[in-house]
């Protein structure tokens, strides 16, 4: 079974077309990975996808890396 | 074959009048329809029937636009009858006028409520989808008189010029994604309202009116399916007039 990390890491170089070696926790979607706004909505929309889960708009807000994302949605799961 | 032959279509408010009118030419040119209402479920039944004699596929869905948690089970009952969405008609609307001196705040409230926020929430909620598709086309319904003011309407004019204003905010932010954003205003339109008028209020209208006649629900559906058409892939933010030259 992949870890939450391998997953997210599937969905971001699927979504923002960047190398798997660029996605290092503490990568910013935005400054290191070249999202928009708009890119980083739809990474969260693939993530509740991925996970079957629900990210509010106000949690949603407060995911601005790789690690960010990835720690949301462990303690979310557990 | 019809234009929209295998697309899937919300439109809202088309139990009655142009949404109805909208809601029966997407149908009868071949697009499976969710038929939105808010309290004529006959009515909109009705209009499920018409579009489902016309050969293509319909089902009534009630909702009161300006519910987030309605608006979501409406998008939920779509993707689960059609699959996707590629339409969003936002038609809903009501009014409540007053003179601005007269107007009560609940007559603001319900009007901005149903008219701005419920094109707001079903766009919200129906983009999720249409960015996944990576296509969708949005139009809604303005007026003119959101151009160019109306008394006894403060509320509703506030709403219609808010919806030309979204309109606009959203074709910019979801152009990237292929999803096309436009709003259609129509003029003097036929409905019960206006042929309850008396005769001399008619007669003022008429001269206002370039092309010397009222507009019909058709009228303005043939313009809305022009902009859900491929045929106006290359066009997005803008409000097309259907008004006889009103407003120019």
């Amino acid at each position: 079974m992949l870890s939450v990390l391998e997953r997210v890491t599937k969905v971001v170089v699927d979504r923002l077309g960047v190398d798997e070696s660029e996605v290092k926790p503490e990568a910013s979607f935005k400054d290191d990975l070249g999202a928009d706004s708009l890119d980083v909505v739809e990474l969260v929309m693939e993530l509740e996808d991925e996970f079957d889960m629900e990210i509010s708009d106000d949690d949603a807000e407060k995911i601005g890396t790789v690690g960010d994302a990835v720690k949301y949605i462990e303690e979310k799961v557990n | 074959m019809g234009r929209f032959e295998g697309k899937t279509a919300i439109v809202t408010g088309a139990s009655r009048g142009i949404g109805r009118e909208i809601a029966i030419l997407l149908g009868r040119e071949g697009a499976r329809v969710a038929v939105n209402y808010s309290g004529s479920k006959e009515k909109a039944e009705e209009v499920v029937q018409l579009i489902k004699d016309a050969g293509s596929d319909a089902f009534a869905i009630q909702a009161n636009v300006s519910d987030a948690d309605q608006v979501k089970q409406m998008i939920d009952a779509t993707m689960e009858n059609f699959g996707s969405i590629d339409f969003l008609v936002n038609n809903a609307g009501i009014t409540r006028d007053n003179l601005l001196m007269r107007m009560k705040e609940d007559e603001w409230d319900d009007v901005i409520d149903i008219n701005l926020k419920g094109v707001f929430l079903c766009t919200k909620a129906v983009t999720r989808q249409m960015m996944k598709q990576r296509a969708g086309k949005i139009v809604n319904l303005a007026s003119i008189v959101g151009v160019i003011g109306n008394p006894g309407q403060a509320n509703y004019v506030a709403a219609k010029a808010g919806v030309i204003g979204l309109t606009k905010t959203t074709a910019r932010e979801l152009a990237t994604r292929n999803i096309t954003v436009n709003a259609v205003a129509p003029g003097f339109i036929t409905t019960d309202m206006t042929d309850a008028l008396p005769e001399e209020v008619k007669t003022q209208m008429l001269g206002s009116i370039p092309l010397g006649k009222l507009g019909s629900a058709e009228d303005v559906a043939g313009a809305v399916a022009f902009l859900l058409s491929n045929d106006a892939n290359y066009i997005t933010g803008q409000t097309v007039h259907v008004d006889g030259g009103m407003v120019m």
